[in-house]
């Protein structure tokens, strides 16, 4: 058994209570799950937090002009640095701790979408996890491109209709896997990874809380459904993450020092069609013809939900 | 004391980063500027530093960490050339626009294709327009003496830029020269202490640093750091006279060789130019008013000066180690911009030099003053652009 950081248990009561320090006014589509992300993140912690934030829609649409949603120090430069941006900032604290000018604890987050972390971000990513900056890189993953209109990333699933891989009559949308980015963050032997949802909000929070108690790089891919490019209900953000989770498609589950651990298993894995149905993005996989497709998706949720549970059942955490 | 000591262009360069102990660096190798910043990072292991290192994996990284460094509240530098200068182009205008004030010495080094590792100000050159203050170092002196300078000059409370520091791949960087070094104490003096501006480490009080920024005030930005550029000339003035003070060198916007009374000039940034002095010298013997003017500001460029200090020359030779395809060298277009508005303007050409690391020799600097001889005699120039140097 490996011993695992216990955080403090999460309360409803004590979280109403925070003060919002991602504010209302940030002009986020209505139904996005990026600020729900931001929030709960921001609402885990009483620390002093310092965030950089990837190109993306959550930076475009947080700080434009003298506006700015942020109640917290935060930093935008590039689509691609999130996280070597977010580095300096926290080797400057270092520099200036260490010669008496600052005395506070602070901690630093970066914020970036899949585009900025999966792909063109992905080498700033992985040195700054190799350097072990003390830092927390929060992806929140819409599976695309979604602020300059929904082009394919390689976080986006296989048979997805993006406007880059659109389903048309001879290509039936994206016809790749998607990355699986957080067992590639795992592979970097850092201290902390994990893969949540907002819709297990007690389950995010607590990561985010154990994540921010450990010194050293710490990485949470967050699914955050966007009805814009998923072509989904405005209100279906929290239940399609739920559904991302039940059908074991996002599993929730942490690597705490190379011990994989699932925190959250459905009591029945739901079939994989209840979460693509409300998603307009995989209305084509319904056609007769792409039977397969579904087939196949099913088929890589399965394997990759059993050597997840293998895994964890090899550390003794199942 | 001061000290003379006979040392290589980076190591210059690297003792004058020792002795203003910045808080962060941030560096990725690239020939020729690896030396530096490893001399630099032999500093940091043996304690003759404060400053927190970070071995970035790309030069891109590289300065988004200065960037957030800066941002965060201290005194921040890196060190590049060529190709990393390249790869940093988007981060250059970034910080720039930030009004960050970090230092960077760049080694100036050709750009691909072909590879070459060699020294040329392709590099630099291309990073002209990022908003960036430019200083440019003839030698191994002049590069340690701007490198100190260089941050009095960003940190400036009235301008707040970034500044790089230009010196010559391999030709000063890796060549032993005569250097004096200021003492520590001096240096760090004369440097000060780091004033932060809107530090994100206050988090007291929160700032949001590289908002978006649409069509009702991008423009009032750009006006904002064209504006700060209009002030850069007399803080660089005003810090080169306090550094004359401490170091008895005296530095301008640009130098002047036997120029007041020439007709023949050149005009050349950089190594070349000691090259130069020397012909103009053996002109001078046989009587030939030949003279040259070597810039050090680049950005922001000192127009109005330049062009009154070229009022009386006949003819002028704008030496570029850098081309623009399909159009004049940079330095060029620059000159021509500046003599525009003179009553009687020169003669003027440009000449494109020592690309990739080519020697720039005595017997070609004699050759473009002979051609300048014959363009005053004659009346009439040939060709604006032309390569010289070059195997047949």
């Amino acid at each position: 058994m490996a011993t695992e950081t216990k955080p403090k248990p999460v309360s409803l009561k004590e979280l109403s209570k925070k003060e919002d320090r991602f504010t209302h006014g940030h002009r986020m589509c209505a139904g996005c799950g990026a600020p729900i992300v931001v929030k709960q993140v921001l609402m885990a912690t009483d620390y002093p937090i310092i965030a950089s934030n990837a190109t993306g829609c959550l930076e475009v649409s947080s700080c434009i002009s003298t506006y700015t949603a942020w109640k917290i120090p935060w930093i935008h430069s590039a689509f691609e640095n999130a996280a070597a941006t977010i580095a300096g900032v926290e080797t400057m604290y270092r520099a200036l701790r260490k010669k008496g000018r600052i005395d506070r604890e602070i901690k630093f987050i970066a914020f970036g979408g899949d585009g900025g972390t999966y792909d063109i971000g992905f080498q700033s990513l992985s040195g700054a996890m190799e350097r072990g900056h003390d830092m927390l890189y929060i992806c929140y993953d819409n599976g695309a491109y979604m602020n300059t209109g929904i082009q394919r990333s390689s976080a986006t699933p296989f048979g997805a209709n993006t406007t880059t891989c659109p389903a048309g009559s001879v290509i039936p949308g994206k016809l790749q896997k998607r990355k699986d980015l957080t067992r590639i963050m795992a592979a970097h032997g850092i201290p902390y990874v994990a893969q949540a949802s907002p819709s297990h909000w007690a389950d995010f929070i607590k990561k985010v809380r154990k994540a921010l108690e450990i010194k050293g790089p710490k990485f949470i891919n967050v699914i955050s459904p966007c009805n814009r490019g998923w072509r989904s209900k405005t209100n279906d953000a929290i239940l399609l993450s739920r559904l991302a989770v039940e059908t074991c498609y996002w599993p929730l589950y942490e690597v705490e020092d190379g011990v994989t651990r699932i925190t959250f298993k459905p009591k029945e894995k739901k079939p994989i069609e209840e979460f693509l149905k409300p998603q307009g993005r995989f209305k084509h996989l319904f056609s007769p013809e792409n039977e397969w497709m579904l087939r196949q998706i099913q088929e890589d949720i399965d394997r990759d939900w059993e050597a997840l549970q293998r895994a964890a059942s090899e550390a003794g955490q199942d | 004391m001061a000290r003379v000591v006979a040392v290589t262009g980076n190591e210059a360069g690297a003792e004058a980063l020792r002795q203003v102990n910045p808080d962060v660096c941030a560096a990725y190798p690239i020939t020729p500027q690896t030396d530096m910043m490893q001399r630099f990072a032999g500093f940091v292991s043996n304690g003759q530093v404060d400053t927190e290192m970070i071995l970035v994996e790309s030069e891109h990284s590289a300065m988004s960490a200065c960037i957030g460094a800066a941002a965060g509240g201290g005194r921040v530098i890196t060190a590049t050339s060529s190709q990393g200068l390249a790869l940093m182009w988007e981060m250059l205008f970034i910080a720039a626009g930030d009004r960050l004030p970090i230092v960077m010495p760049v080694v100036n080094r050709a750009l691909s294709a072909p590879l070459n590792i060699h020294g040329d100000h392709s590099d630099a050159m291309g990073a002209r327009d990022s908003g960036w203050i430019q200083l440019w170092s003839e030698n191994a002196q002049e590069a340690y003496d701007n490198i100190i300078q260089a941050f009095r000059i960003a940190e400036h409370m009235d301008i707040r830029l970034p500044v790089m520091v230009c010196l010559d791949g391999f030709i000063i960087s890796h060549s032993i020269e005569r250097v004096e070094y200021l003492d520590d104490e001096v240096v760090r003096e004369f440097v000060g202490e780091y004033r932060p501006m809107n530090p994100l480490l206050d988090v007291d009080n929160p700032k949001s640093y590289g908002p978006l920024i649409l069509p009702d005030l991008y423009h009032e930005y750009k006006r904002a750091q064209h504006e700060v550029m209009g002030r850069v000339k007399g803080v660089v003035l005003e810090v080169a006279s306090e550094f004359e003070k401490i170091s008895g060198r005296r530095y301008g916007l640009f130098e002047s060789y036997r120029l007041e009374d020439a007709d023949l000039v050149m005009v050349i940034l950089n190594s070349a130019a000691g090259t130069a002095k020397d012909v103009i010298d053996h002109y001078r013997d046989r009587g030939i008013k030949a003279g040259l003017l070597k810039p050090r500001l680049f950005r922001p460029f000192p127009y109005e000066e330049v062009a009154e200090a070229l009022r009386n020359a006949k003819a002028v030779a704008v030496l570029d180690r850098a081309d623009s395809f399909g159009a004049y060298g940079p330095l060029f277009v620059e000159i021509t911009s500046a003599t525009l508005h003179l009553d009687k303007r020169p003669f003027l050409i440009n000449k494109i030099y020592g690309l990739g690391g080519r020697d720039f020799l005595p017997e070609h600097a004699g050759q473009v003053l002979e051609e300048l001889k014959e363009i005053v005699e004659t009346g009439r120039v040939k060709t604006i652009k032309e390569y010289i140097g070059v195997r047949e």
